[in-house]
């Protein structure tokens, strides 16, 4: 293994492994990204005739991808570090004279991780969606997006290149749009596909100058090649390029500034909120940064960047999950705080690197494993998801009601539940940011310890809510713990296609964060990639942190507990003070949008419009117009009498004489 | 006097001729137009050959002459072939020019 | 013509070498000039501004021949000649042949029925005359060398040479112009025909059908004392038959009664008419001419 010339500058802090070339199983990675894609294919050209099937085959062609990813990460987990990553040359893509552009896959620890989340919890929530959607007469169509999503979100992980990952970029873009306005014959759900699709391309748009800085820079997008200049190039062009990432990174993710699509997301069909919008595509803006690392290790002034960003919105998510009533927009809203605590770590450096991926993939599985809870609930409250119409289900729904408990206590960073040990981690991290120097550790550290109050708060009110205190619907025979005239529910638990991928997922929410701690070892794993980075002391004792951690989240799920267990939860929501009316309407943030930038945009386009009416068209039709009107007026001339024509000519004969006449004089 | 008296005598006619033309409406006067304006021009190429010494003048006078002459059968042809459909030999009838 | 072309002698034999020493004309060309000259133009001013086509037309006669005697005058007899022959002669008669087909139309009224069109006209056409005047007397130098030498083997030879030397391909593209001319005249006055030719046997037989009178019609009155168109003959009966006096005389009541003729034509019918009664002969509704029926009743008299 030989490094560049230019590595060892970096060696001393990362130590990357250079790619090989992939062979055996790895050249088998295509096939991960072919097999949903074409069974995506074949189910949206055949049409009705796979109305009977094609769900079958959209959940075969997710679990077939999962066997591929698991045989490829069995075969690298049986390989030394220097040897898991690889890259597979896949064919010539754009080849424009000297510039040529493969496209190839990096298959490595990271894009395994992402590889197998994405398959194994996408094949859970096929399965899942098999039951959910059953009475929808477009469901094969939805799963036709469903593996278009899967197929996309594997190509942006699996990609090689910016342009490469780009296009994965887009297509998860495209089919989040698609499953959000799913149900488009209704107004608000295709509104909010478009604001989704609106918020991702001002994303975009970062994305593309981000590719077009390092196209001008390296000559290249490859990873390998801008990862391999990125040391030598000016720290300016980096954080531009970092600046723009991020920027590309916040339209995906969420994050401040982009992130009011998300709430409006939920629009879609649960099962797509539960992969799309928790799991998977939300996250692709940490995956994008970790993957930046090297360029990022240039640009510390956009990695603290990318952390005040992801501390802002994880108190922002936070406030504002406090305060909803919509079971789905406050889990919405808990994405986005959570996905600000990963990109909080990320911006913490190498540090935090590993942790974020940690964190992204013990959420994806309680977060996504909640979803499908709030999905169950749902299907037994006929669609309603106004939680102040909830309460009591816990007996009704028991299978519902344990595997959302034990997410509900994952998310909360209950040891030994999933979350405490990637949550923790981050932050003690946060903590430890600089080297333990400076404002930094301080104000991250704390936002990143309130932030786990707050949600054991509204995670728990959100629980409570839900699951227990009085029955605040009708079940048909005039009993109801609130008023006669509440909603009639008939509360059911899920058929098992629901509920079992509710409780593989419930699985992963209690075992799988123990299970990669036990020797650091999802840490190690990801080493090929994020290189590894000796632990800083934090400024304050680890056991103090996590102390303090426990004490807020006991604290936050105990305050919610009395508002909203123990004592009786209002049906219509109360008045609340002015945070609580802020959050409820998110903050603001879509006013501040309307005001800031559609107002402004409107009147532009207006402006715009009325200009080119008024001076472009202007010019058009007042030419046509002096056209027309001169050509009135020589038609008079047109009279058809030959003796005006004669005229006419001997007018001419005149004055060409007199011309004559002139010049002669 | 000299030869410029000739073709002053020749401009006028020209002139008139041509007038001749804009104002009349009956064709056949308008072609006798015409036929002034051809005369006065072999007028003024006859004055011209005495100028020069070179009946070339004269010569081209002779062709517009036949020239003339052909031009007038065909012409009055066509007149009386308007006169037969039209019943009018006015030279406004014949207005299908305009768009 | 021979004393057109004495006086084209006489202007250009004596005067010719006058002309090219001093540039301008003998006094005589100069007064024949000053009389053709208004002539012509009057007669042009005729053609604009004559109200009768026929008027116009000999107008421009006019004008031509006056141009003929100036083509003589200028040492151009053979073009005066044919002046004469071709315009005057053929051409103004063709003219004057068509506005007899055509006959008075309205047109010829000098009323302007183009607004504003006699205004420009009258604007263009004096326009039009200053220009070119003046142009000419801006003209200056004004070489008048005479044909006297071109004309020394008398002007027609001399325009002979030149027509058919340098000008002799022009002559036959002329020629084969003057035919397409003719037989573009022909084509534009043919007249397709659109129904059956009637000829004299339709005629009859569309007669007989008609049922009209086959023989031809009594002639009219002839008297001892009066022997007119106007006055018709009179039948066998003695009465008068209508149908032998001109039909346009009837239309314009023109004809006369037997009456006018015969003062005692009620004596002469009457006694004719006992006459025939004696000779048994019943009076026959008669209306063919008195003649056959003459020779009818001969017959019978000779049987």
């Amino acid at each position: 293994m030989t490094l560049p010339a230019v590595l060892p500058v970096l060696a001393a802090t990362e130590e990357h492994v250079t790619a090989q070339a992939a062979d055996g199983v790895y050249s088998s990675a295509w096939l991960l990204v072919a097999i949903p894609l074409v069974s995506a294919a074949v189910l949206l050209l055949a049409g009705r005739r796979t109305d009977r099937w094609g769900h079958w085959l959209g959940v075969l062609a997710s679990a077939a991808s999962f066997v591929v990813g698991a045989s490829i990460l069995l075969t690298m987990l049986g390989q030394p570090d220097e040897e898991r990553v690889r890259d597979l040359h896949l064919f010539s893509w754009i080849p424009a004279g000297e510039f040529t552009l493969d496209a190839g896959m990096r298959v490595d620890p990271l894009s395994m991780t992402f590889v197998l989340l994405v398959t194994f919890v996408g094949t859970l929530i096929h399965v899942y969606s098999v039951a959910y959607m059953e009475h929808d007469r477009d469901r094969r169509r939805f799963f036709a997006y469903l593996n278009l999503f899967v197929a996309a979100m594997l190509l942006l992980v699996l990609a090689d290149s910016y342009l490469l990952l780009f296009v994965g970029w887009e297509g998860v873009g495209l089919a989040s749009y698609l499953l959000i306005g799913f149900w488009n014959h209704e107004m608000p759900n295709s509104v909010a596909a478009k604001k989704a699709f609106v918020a991702n391309r001002v994303g975009d748009v970062g994305m593309i100058i981000a590719i077009g800085l390092m196209f001008a820079t390296f000559g290249a997008t490859d990873f390998e090649t801008v990862f391999a200049g990125s040391p030598a190039a000016s720290e300016g062009l980096l954080t531009a390029t970092g600046l723009m990432l991020l920027l590309a990174a916040t339209g995906k993710s969420a994050q401040f500034p982009l992130q009011s699509w998300l709430g409006d997301a939920m629009a879609g069909p649960t099962p797509v909120s539960a992969l799309i919008h928790a799991a998977t595509m939300v996250t692709a803006g940490v995956y994008l940064v970790v993957r930046s690392g090297p360029v990022y290790a240039g640009a510390p002034t956009a990695l603290l960047v990318v952390a005040i960003v992801g501390a802002f919105t994880l108190l922002f998510g936070a406030i504002i999950g406090t305060a909803k009533d919509d079971i789905k927009k406050a889990l919405a809203a808990s994405t986005m705080s959570q996905i600000g605590y990963m990109m909080l770590a990320a911006g913490l450096g190498p540090i935090g690197y590993a942790f974020a991926i940690f964190h992204l993939l013990t959420h994806g599985f309680f977060k996504a494993g909640m979803f499908l809870g709030a999905g169950s609930v749902m299907h037994g409250m006929d669609d309603d998801v106004n939680m102040r119409r909830y309460g009591a289900l816990s007996g009704l729904m028991k299978v519902t009601w344990i595997t959302f408990g034990l997410g509900w206590l994952a998310i909360l960073g209950v040891p030994p539940f999933s979350g405490f040990w990637s949550k923790d981690k981050i932050i003690e991290s946060a903590f430890a940011t600089n080297d333990g120097h400076g404002w930094q550790p301080w104000v991250f550290g704390l936002v990143a310890l309130v932030g786990a109050g707050i949600t054991a708060f509204y995670m728990s009110r959100l629980f409570f809510m839900t699951f227990h205190g009085r029955r605040r619907w009708s079940d048909g025979h005039g009993r109801s713990d609130v008023d006669a005239d509440a909603p009639v529910r008939h509360p059911h638990e899920s058929p098992a296609l629901m509920t079992w991928p509710m409780i593989v997922l419930a699985v992963g929410s209690v075992a799988l964060g123990g299970l990669l701690t036990i020797g650091d070892a999802f840490a190690g794993w990801l080493e090929p990639v994020t290189g590894h980075v000796e632990h800083h002391e934090p400024v304050l004792p680890i056991w103090l942190i996590m102390a303090l951690t426990l004490v807020l989240v006991a604290a936050g799920a105990f305050l919610a507990w009395r508002q909203y267990g123990a004592a009786p939860v209002a049906v219509v929501a109360p008045r609340g003070s002015v945070l609580t009316r802020a959050a409820r309407r998110d903050l603001y943030q879509d006013d501040v949008n309307e005001a800031l930038l559609m107002r402004p945009g409107q009147y532009l386009t207006r402006s715009l419009v009325f200009g080119d009416r008024q001076v472009v068209d202007g010019a058009a039709t007042g030419l046509a117009r002096t056209v027309a009107g001169s050509g009135e007026l020589v038609r008079r001339l047109q009279n058809g009498f030959v003796r005006s024509y004669a005229a006419t000519m001997v007018l001419g004969v005149v004055v060409l004489a007199a011309v004559v006449l002139a010049f002669q004089l | 006097m000299t030869l410029a008296n000739y073709l002053v005598l020749a401009s006028i006619l020209f002139t008139i001729g041509a007038t001749t033309v804009l104002v009349r409406r009956n064709a056949i006067i308008v072609f006798l137009g015409i036929e002034l304006m051809l005369n006065s021009a072999n007028l003024a190429f006859v004055t011209f050959a005495r100028m020069h010494g070179d009946l070339t003048g004269q010569v081209v006078a002779f062709f517009v002459m036949v020239v003339a002459a052909a031009e007038v059968v065909v012409g009055l042809a066509i007149i009386v072939a308007i006169y037969r459909t039209r019943r009018s030999a006015s030279v406004d009838d014949v207005n299908l020019l305009k768009s | 013509m021979s004393a057109l072309l004495s006086l084209g002698g006489v202007a250009a034999g004596p005067v010719g070498t006058a002309l090219a020493d001093t540039g301008r004309t003998s006094s005589a060309e100069a007064v024949l000039f000053w009389v053709i000259g208004p002539v012509m133009v009057l007669a042009a001013l005729g053609l604009l501004f004559a109200r009768r086509t026929v008027y116009a037309a000999m107008s421009v006669v006019v004008v031509m021949i006056c141009l003929a005697v100036l083509y003589v005058a200028q040492e151009a007899p053979f073009l005066g000649v044919v002046q004469v022959v071709v315009y005057t002669g053929a051409v103004m008669m063709l003219f004057l042949f068509v506005l007899m087909l055509v006959g008075v139309d309205p047109s010829d009224s000098l009323t302007e029925t183009i607004k504003g069109q006699r205004w420009i006209s009258a604007l263009l056409g004096i326009g039009l005359g200053v220009v070119l005047v003046s142009v000419v007397l801006n003209a200056g130098d004004f070489a008048s060398r005479g044909l006297e030498a071109a004309n020394t083997e008398t002007n027609p030879v001399g325009v002979a040479q030149v027509i058919f030397g340098d000008f002799v391909f022009d002559l036959q593209v002329v020629g084969i112009l003057l035919v397409t001319a003719a037989l573009g005249a022909l084509v534009l006055t043919h007249r397709e025909r659109i129904t059956r030719r009637i000829g004299q046997r339709e005629r009859s037989e569309a007669r007989i059908l008609a049922g009209e009178t086959l023989t031809p019609l009594p002639a009219p009155g002839v008297y001892a004392r009066s022997n007119a168109m106007d006055v018709p003959a009179l039948g066998p009966d003695g009465r008068p038959l209508d149908a032998s006096v001109s039909r346009v005389l009837r239309v314009r009541g023109q004809e006369r009664a037997v009456e006018e003729v015969h003062l005692d034509a009620t004596a002469a019918g009457a006694a004719r008419h006992l006459r025939d009664a004696d000779e048994g002969l019943g009076g026959p509704e008669g209306v063919g001419s008195t003649p056959p029926q003459r020779s009818i009743t001969g017959e019978e008299q000779v049987r």
